[in-house]
């Protein structure tokens, strides 16, 4: 233990003399109080150390203790449905032991230490074992099967193997020359877990959401950003996609944002059914909540101690997806923390290593082949929300996400204005995933749902044309076959893309459902341009009142759809047809 | 509670070294601790207090709350106190007048504290918190109706030079109340707002005879400027025993923030620290945190603390730092509209920016009304149409518009003169449900989309809406 003296303060950021042989980023403990704080800086035998607490009260010449080891997780059962801080504390315990306040340097168990577990071994004595096998399994929930794997370093020969119910600092596997295998491991932060190789992302991360699905889909393993100003819906985005979309495991990181927020998921989720497995929704998640008024330095760590939870589960071959709300904030803290130190500013007082963050980042997920000679793939995606300031796409954390991110989801201020949900942006936005996931669709959607999505998307760029000229001479001067396509673009942008996150039936909208509502308003389209070439004017058929019951086919439960949904579209071929022949 | 016995509780020094702007730097210090406080005693006798920013070795930086003016190098005498800020707290403060940093300013007796606390405070910890549902009614169509508050928000008022934020507050303050009656104690803190504003506010509660349930924290314009930094936190120190020792309902109005942030921002530049957006600190998004993130419920205690900040958004900007930065904090955010101002529309709330993110909690089948949400969608989406078509209309004029076009052209007039412009009377919720039905029969039934069939079919009245065609012309 190599134990120094404070020199300085700074708000989190505090000078320690004396403390030679302490590494970059070891764990240390500041003060009489023993605040966490982590070595960001050395020079000479001062270490310069942000402290994950406030640091009021710290007098020049108090103690500081260094470890000697960088922050480290614990992984094993008994992780999901936890709500950690951004250093993986239990809150849960923090509130029974402290009270409602979170006071300072508090340390928790970051795995209940009180649990059994029962472990099933997969493994014989003898066996060849190497990094990343596993050797058993443990009932995490009634759905994970939370895999005991070799820890990364270590291998050989199977010597002993327990069976029956262990605590997770026991033994469960001895191999020959005395390496233990528990059913915990522990890993630091900052450093990405292995893999055996990094995989093509191919098949899409089905979201429930439809334009995300239909317009802008991104792959397992892919990554993706949530840009827009306060208000647009950054965080029901998010939270609506930690419920409903295709994950085995969700890890969602409350990065600077409200309390109230993290209370909501903590109050919904557990009452919330995951339709695939019947099982509430808490039972495959977990949270780290660093609320905006805990301390900056832990918010800077969230990020981390969430993306190794996540690349821990992805080891055993689960997909992960991970939500981070938001990313702005874990740039600010590190801002913050620049700024103690009196570095150099980059652009609007970020540090200049920002863009090699995040791309460090966002490069630990992916779809990858883990590690271990079963050759399982699991993968990580990455839905980061960035709160720009004043909605400005232009500043540098948008900026450099942009560079690394294979899709864009930009939201829309106008839109949220008028309670457009999803206020996602069909014009600004994109994706890079749509050809490598293509395939997938044709087999499992259909074969037309490309040229449909195609389509669709160019009736919405060329409303946005139409609307140029209306503005200039009014919507009764143009011709009606423009109408129709303005007719039918309000019914895409009504009818289809709007989705109540709150709504029972439409909150999650399966692939099938969606696309058969985009042929039911493609459909009416074709129709409409139809029977405008055989004369009928287009105001008798744009009253047909076979509108109004496409308006409502969302609400239309997923399970219905498939009959429902196919004779509308029969309907609206026929009676506007039908309409030609008077 | 960090002061180890080995350090002295208090000590003296006459080695200030340098003053600079509202910065003091004092040498050969030992034993002092980060944000203790100090007083400092100038040679002419006169005390005044700071606070310490930041110890390296044996020098320490204190920030002083008043003008430095007086202060010299060699007589100013610096004295640590040994502890970091404390807010006396009691129930009796309930009907006093505090200065900015908390101590009596009015003449009455002393305040005997039941406790003192860190003003800082600490988080609340997540886990611990109540997920805040119950609605408040404000009286307000455009706050009830639309972008609903409710008990442990935290829900600012975006305001401007010369706009009425102030007496929308005083109206909320006066009508507030939740659907079981109980009535807020309130926590009044004003940073660098002139005397009369802050005596249109004592007038405004004096008249609903709301005195004796509020506390006033001052600091007016012509108070020191960095004593603001200590208001809010003083006055949520306050609310926060208020609400979770003695179980009240308390509602903190703040005014006005945009002031805070002056006051922050001159500190910073003060310390030389690298700024950020118009040189604003770049900690400030952390700063304003600290402050509004101390609302809300615990599990298990019936009383909470419900923010409304008021700022002035500097020339009506709303991608200005201040209002970009609360409105990433707080939960939603009321905007007040010029526009709206100068047609003599009150409240003058421009509802299309606005939002209240924790409505859906507050609101349906049980709390208010099962139709709340449907109504006030709809209402939003005519209405936001209704205000395209006006652009539109000044370029192509009303004769290219269609027949649905007009129509919701007359809803949004129909909309700012019945349902924003309300001035002084105070709307039962029902009213304000029962007005946005009669404004949606104004429309074709077909072309609701946001509301349920069966509410439709119930409430959908045009003959409700013939007299809003009357007033129109």
């Amino acid at each position: 233990m190599i134990e120094g003296t404070i020199v300085k303060v700074s708000g989190p950021v505090v000078n320690a003399e004396g403390m030679s042989g302490a590494k970059m980023y070891d764990i240390t403990k500041v003060g009489d109080l023993g605040l966490i704080g982590e070595v960001v800086r050395l020079d000479g035998d001062v270490a310069i150390v942000q402290v994950y607490e406030d640091t009021s009260g710290l007098h020049v010449g108090e103690k500081v203790e260094c470890s000697e080891e960088p922050l480290l997780i614990e992984l094993g059962p008994g992780l999901l449905s936890s709500i950690y801080d951004g250093i993986q504390r239990r809150l849960v315990d923090i509130a029974d032991t402290h009270g409602d306040f979170i006071v300072r340097g508090v340390t928790t168990e970051a795995l209940p230490r009180d649990r059994t577990w029962t472990f099933q071994p997969m493994v014989e004595e003898g066996d060849e074992v190497a990094a990343g096998d596993i050797v058993g399994e443990v009932q995490e929930t009634t759905h994970i099967a939370h895999r005991i794997m070799v820890p990364p370093g270590m291998s050989g020969k199977v010597a002993q193997v327990k069976e029956g119910d262990f605590g997770i600092d026991d033994t469960v596997v001895v191999l020959e020359g005395g390496g233990e295998i528990k059913l915990h491991q522990t890993w630091p932060a900052r450093v990405p877990r292995p893999v055996n190789r990094k995989e093509n992302p191919t098949v899409p991360f089905i979201t429930g959401t439809r334009i995300l699905d239909t317009f802008f889909p991104i792959a397992q393993g892919g990554y993706s950003i949530i840009p827009g100003g306060f208000g647009t819906g950054k965080t029901v985005t998010e939270t609506t996609l930690a419920k409903w979309a295709d994950a085995d495991i969700v890890i969602y990181i409350g990065c600077g944002e409200r309390g109230n927020e993290i209370t909501e998921v903590l109050a919904e989720f557990p009452s919330l059914i995951d339709p695939k497995t019947g099982v509430p929704l808490m039972q495959r998640t977990i949270l780290v909540a660093n609320t905006s008024n805990m301390p900056v330095a832990a918010r800077e760590a969230s990020i981390y101690t969430g993306i190794t939870l996540a690349e821990y589960y992805r080891d055993m071959g689960y997909n992960v997806a991970l939500m981070a709300d938001s990313t702005s904030r874990w740039g600010e803290a590190l801002r913050e923390v620049s700024g103690r130190l009196e570095e150099m500013p980059g652009e609007e007082g970020y540090p200049a290593y920002l863009a090699t963050r995040l791309a460090d980042f966002y490069e630990r997920c992916g779809r990858a082949v883990c590690l271990g000679g079963d050759e399982r793939m699991g993968s990580i995606t990455a839905i980061g929300a960035v709160s720009p300031p004043g909605g400005d796409f232009s500043e540098p954390m948008t900026q450099n996400s942009l560079r690394i991110t294979g899709a864009f989801w930009a939201l829309d201020t106008s839109l949220a204005y008028r309670r457009h949900f999803p206020a996602i942006s069909w014009i600004k936005s994109y994706t890079l995933y749509l050809d490598q996931i293509q395939e997938w669709y044709l087999k499992n959607v259909s074969e037309d749902w490309r040229s449909l999505r195609d389509k669709a998307m160019t009736l919405l760029q060329k409303e946005v044309e139409l609307q140029e000229i209306v503005q200039l001479v009014g919507p009764d001067a143009l011709p009606d076959f423009a109408k129709a396509v303005l007719e039918t673009t309000r019914m895409l942008r009504e009818d289809y893309l709007q989705q109540f996150a709150f709504s029972d039936t439409d909150a999650f909208c399966s692939l099938r459902k969606a696309y058969l509502m985009l042929k039911v308003i493609l459909t009416y389209y074709d129709c409409l341009e139809e029977v405008l070439v055989q004369g009928v004017p287009l105001r008798q058929a744009t009253e047909h009142p076979i509108k109004n019951e496409i308006a409502r086919m969302k609400e239309i439960p997923s399970e219905e759809a498939e009959e429902k949904i196919s004779e509308l579209a029969d309907r609206v071929q026929r009676e506007l047809r039908s309409l030609s022949e008077w | 509670m960090s002061n180890g016995s080995a350090y002295l509780a208090t000590t003296e020094y006459r080695t200030v070294g340098e003053v600079a702007g509202p910065l003091l730097f004092v040498s050969k210090v030992k034993g002092a601790a980060y944000n203790e406080m100090v007083e400092i005693r100038s040679a002419d006798g006169t005390t005044k207090y700071g606070q310490v920013i930041e110890l390296a070795g044996e020098l320490a930086v204190v920030q002083v709350f008043g003008p430095t003016a007086g202060l010299d190098v060699d007589k100013t005498n610096v004295r640590f106190r040994g502890e970091v800020a404390k807010m006396p707290c009691s129930a009796n403060l309930l009907g006093r007048i505090l200065n900015g940093m908390g101590q009596p300013i009015d003449g009455g007796p002393e305040v005997f504290p039941e406790e003192e606390r860190e003003i800082t405070g600490s988080p609340i910890n997540p886990w611990s918190r109540e997920e805040p549902r119950d609605f408040i009614q404000t009286g307000i169509s455009a706050i009830d109706g639309l972008n609903t508050l409710v008990r442990g928000q935290k829900l600012p008022i975006f305001s401007g030079a010369g706009l009425p934020g102030n007496e929308l507050a005083a109206a909320i303050v006066r009508n507030a109340r939740i659907l079981g009656g109980e009535e807020f104690a309130i926590i009044f803190a004003a940073m660098g707002i002139t005397r009369r504003e802050a005596s249109f506010f004592q007038d405004s509660f004096a008249r609903s005879g709301a005195l004796e349930r509020v506390v006033f924290f001052l600091n007016l314009a012509d108070d020191p400027t960095v004593e603001r930094l200590l208001t809010p936190r003083c006055a949520l120190t306050v609310a926060e025993f208020l609400a979770f020792e003695h179980d009240m309902q308390v509602l903190v109005i703040l005014t006005d923030m945009t002031n805070y942030c002056e006051a922050l921002r001159e500190i910073s530049t003060a310390r030389e620290e690298v700024p950020g957006r118009r040189g604003y600190p770049g900690y400030m998004y952390t700063d304003l945190a600290s402050i509004y993130e101390r609302a809300g419920r615990i599990k298990g205690k019936p009383g909470s603390v419900t923010q409304v900040p008021i700022l002035a958004m500097p020339d009506d900007d709303i991608t200005h730092p201040i209002p970009d930065l609360t409105g990433y904090i707080t939960e939603g955010q009321i905007v007040l509209s010029r526009t709206l101002h100068r047609r003599g529309i009150f409240p003058c709330i421009d509802v299309l920016p606005c939002l209240s993110r924790l409505m859906n909690l507050g609101i349906g089948e049980g709390r208010t009304r099962g139709d709340h949400r449907g109504v006030a969608d709809q209402l939003y989406a005519y209405y936001a149409e209704g205000v395209d078509l006006r652009r539109l209309v000044a370029i192509v004029g009303e004769e290219a518009l269609t027949d649905m076009d007009r129509m919701a052209l007359k809803f949004s007039d129909a909309f700012e003169q019945n349902y924003l412009d309300q001035k002084d009377e105070n709307r039962e919720l029902e009213q304000t449900l029962e007005l946005g039905w009669k404004l949606i029969s104004m429309m074709p039934k077909d072309s609701i989309k946001r509301i349920k069939m069966e509410y439709v079919d119930k409430n959908y009245n045009p003959e409700m809406a013939e007299e809003f065609a009357v007033s129109e012309s």
